[in-house]
């Protein structure tokens, strides 16, 4: 073949655009010069940002902040690289390029008897996303974090190095990349042990909870659960403070027919009035009734249980053109549970119209140097973005923190740095190796000024 | 006995959702083009989600002399039944660094036309021989009438769609259908950083459309369908107001 065909070939390099990101809460547009590559070769030559912008990766858009924005910079998606390289049915060990997502995890290997060892609360979450945040899923009591069933990654280094990465290998680099939100690599491929499971269902128990204390007794009781997740109406106050539902799963013995999924959309941004305390407060009286008093068992499909909200393409869109805020954080147990009841007051009084409230037990501190989980209660809530949120957040920082708590950046667009230092115990030794792999810190993010890093 | 579909410059975004709609109807694949990497990587997702054999081989559009061995090859490692064309690939440089370069123009009829013309014509015999088996091209709405920000790409494709005409004709008694796509933007990486263009397709959009209109037969058609009606009105235009347009 001539020459100068092989050279043109090879010499593909990836296209970049002027665009605006979000991130999937929608309260800020961030401009960016934007590429996704379609494939690895064109991941390399991403790495190579115009203008020495700094960059950062983009997988699935589902960090509600800005942990996957670089107002200014530059902004590699990584979503098309879908392909999935390796699995072994023995061991259930998956290969996989950092674009597949949750969902084709499910749409593949659940007929084969596989499922995800630890699944967030949406599947169009991409497995480097997952890796990035070090991902729990509700089964976290027990099964740890995402990164815990990670073998090995290959991070594509700031200098343009391919290097696997297992705990083996490198810890310092393995631990500073799982949660360290895309900072130290582009991660071009990882490999997941996948979990087995008998069928493709899920037996589902519900059961209407009066508070915070039965709430606490109730996941307590069902320490030994597969998984399970508390639902909290945030607007219940006074004597109902925390009521809600609480819900756990077993694997079923036997399957339900397999049905395709089907999403409906939600059409249009909502006007900022629908979602007020009366709305809000409907919904959720709505949803404690649907469970019967006397508790309720069902066989579902994995995805009905595990991603409820996919249901709704665009529900983030319910939230208006302003869009809203999530604050997830997690306290450890003792000082946390008094810090719960705080928490869920300081919304509450607010009369801030959260939907839903989330309440999970979380389990074992993640290896990550920045990763989220640890022994205690883990509370999520979306709070719609209007004058005054801000400063419920910053209150909410101020209860997390004092309670020796920590506020989760995947869901995070308002933490401070300080409240940051004092919540990751660990941030300096990520530094040092973020220091070692990236000394011009070319990769960078709207969190990472934010917070300090 | 399973049909196999011979995909040409493979690593194409719109390619790469065919390969996958074809792999999820049973087929064995044969992923051709240049980035081998990228081809490892495919057929290993392929095989692993829908169990079907598919294979990387290295195929250069514009090195003509080595079709003939290249369909060769393709006979050789093709499954038992038939054998079906997707040809993908192809090139779109700015019009600008076409005029200003002649060899990136060249490089483009080449690719676009030329190239393609060779390696169908390379296939027509197999194509012949097997007494069936559908040929599906991607031609291009820019085909149509030519606009003063891509004509000379529009004229690979034009001229494309002229040799799929008559290639179908001579392959017609043979019962093999061709079919060229004329296809509107599609989401992938040639069209990435252009400025925002109407009516955009995704990839795996345009494929599972792709397929279900290869099903029914030859000919051409507009993908998405909605270009049928614009494109009618444009070529329509009467040419001194079709000139004063800026598209
Ligand atoms: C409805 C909903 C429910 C959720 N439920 C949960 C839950 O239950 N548990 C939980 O833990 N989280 C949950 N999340 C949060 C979500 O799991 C995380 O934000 C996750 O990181 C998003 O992944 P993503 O693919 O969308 O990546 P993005 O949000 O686009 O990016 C996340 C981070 O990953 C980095 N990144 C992405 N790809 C790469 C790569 N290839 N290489 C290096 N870095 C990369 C980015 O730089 C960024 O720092 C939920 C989110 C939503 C919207
Ligand atoms: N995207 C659109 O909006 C659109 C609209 C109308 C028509 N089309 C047509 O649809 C087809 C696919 O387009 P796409 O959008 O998927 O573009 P793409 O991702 O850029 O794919 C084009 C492919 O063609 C291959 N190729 C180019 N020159 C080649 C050569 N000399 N030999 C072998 N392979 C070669 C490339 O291979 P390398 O990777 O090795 O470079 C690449 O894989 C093209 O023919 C295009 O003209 C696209």
């Amino acid at each position: 073949m001539p020459d100068t065909l092989t050279a043109q070939a090879a010499t593909r390099t990836t296209a970049w655009k002027q665009t605006a990101l979000q991130g999937w809460g929608r309260s800020s547009l961030s401009p960016c010069l934007a590429a996704r590559p379609e494939r690895l070769r064109e991941l390399r030559a991403a790495l190579e940002a115009p203008e020495g912008r700094t960059l950062i990766a983009h997988g699935g858009g589902r960090s509600y902040g800005d942990a996957a924005l670089n107002t200014d910079g530059a902004v590699v998606i990584t979503g098309r690289l879908d392909r999935i390289l390796g699995f072994d049915p023995a061991t259930g060990e998956l290969v996989a390029e950092p674009g597949v997502t949750f969902a084709d995890l499910l749409e593949v290997f659940l007929p084969r008897g596989f499922v995800a060892p630890v699944s967030p609360g949406t599947s169009h979450v991409t497995l480097g996303g997952a890796l990035a945040n070090d991902v729990h899923g509700k089964n976290h009591h027990h099964a740890g974090s995402f990164g815990e069933h990670v073998l090995w990654f290959d991070l594509l280094l700031p200098d343009g190095r391919m290097q696997r990465v297992s705990p083996e290998s490198d810890p310092a680099l393995f631990q500073a990349t799982v949660g360290g939100i895309g900072l130290t690599g582009l991660v071009a491929a990882l490999c997941v042990r996948l979990m087995r499971v008998p069928s493709n269902a899920l037996a589902v128990r519900r059961r209407r909870v009066r508070d915070l204390d039965d709430f606490l007794a109730g996941f307590a009781a069902a320490a030994g659960a597969t998984w399970s997740v508390g639902w909290i109406d945030a607007l219940a106050g006074g004597a109902s403070l925390g009521r809600g539902v609480l819900e756990t799963a077993e694997p079923a013995e036997s399957g339900l027919e397999a049905r395709p999924a089907k999403a409906r959309r939600f059409p249009i941004d909502a006007p900022g009035w629908l979602l007020n305390g009366a709305s809000v407060r409907a919904f959720n009286e709505v949803y404690w009734r649907r469970v019967p008093a006397s508790g309720q068992q069902v066989t579902v499909p994995y995805r009905q249980f595990l991603y409820p909200l996919d249901a709704i393409e665009g529900w983030n869109r319910m939230y208006g053109r302003q869009g809203f805020r999530q604050f997830q954080c997690v306290v450890p147990p003792g000082p946390g549970e008094a810090a719960l009841r705080q928490l869920l007051e300081t919304v509450a009084a607010g009369g801030n119209a959260s939907f839903l409230a989330v309440l999970k037990v979380m389990g074992p501190q993640g290896q990550g140097m920045l990763s989220f989980g640890m022994p205690g209660y883990s509370l999520a809530l979306d709070i719609p973005a209007r004058p005054g949120s801000e400063a419920i957040f910053a209150r909410l920082e101020r209860i997390t923190r004092d309670a020796g708590g920590r506020i989760y950046l995947a869901k995070d667009s308002l933490l401070s740095a300080e409240g940051f230092a004092a919540m990751y115990p660990r941030a300096d030794e990520f530094r040092a190796v973020r220091e070692q792999v990236d000394p011009n810190r070319r990769l960078s993010s709207d969190m990472a000024r934010r917070i300090g890093l | 006995m399973s049909d196999t579909w011979l995909i040409l410059g493979a690593s194409s975004a719109v390619a790469r959702a065919f390969a996958r709609e074809a792999a999820s109807h049973g087929a064995a694949l044969l992923l051709a083009g240049r980035d081998m990497e990228d081809l490892e990587h495919q057929a290993a997702d392929l095989s692993i989600r829908y169990g079907v054999p598919a294979r990387p081989m290295r195929f250069e559009a514009r090195d003509l002399a080595s079709h003939a061995g290249f369909v060769a090859e393709c006979r050789q490692h093709a499954a038992s039944g038939l054998l079906n064309v997707f040809l993908a690939f192809g090139v779109m440089p700015e019009q600008a660094e076409a005029d200003a370069d002649p060899a990136v123009a060249a490089g483009m009829v080449e690719a676009n036309f030329t190239g393609a013309a060779s390696v169908l014509g390379a296939l027509g015999p197999v194509l012949e021989a097997q007494r069936g088996g559908t040929v599906v091209a991607l031609g291009s709405v820019a085909g149509d009438r030519g606009r003063k920000r891509n004509f000379l790409y529009g004229a690979t494709k034009a001229a494309l769609l002229v040799y799929l005409q008559g290639y179908a004709a001579r392959l017609s008694g043979a019962g093999v259908r061709v079919l060229c796509i004329k296809a509107g933007p599609v989401d992938t990486g040639m069209t990435w950083a252009l400025p925002r263009l109407p009516f955009m397709a995704s990839p795996r959009q345009f494929a599972a459309a792709a397929w279900r209109r290869a099903g029914r037969g030859g000919g051409s058609a507009y993908l998405p369908i909605i270009w049928w009606p614009v494109m009618t009105i444009i070529r329509l235009l009467p040419t001194p107001i079709f000139n004063k347009l800026n598209i």
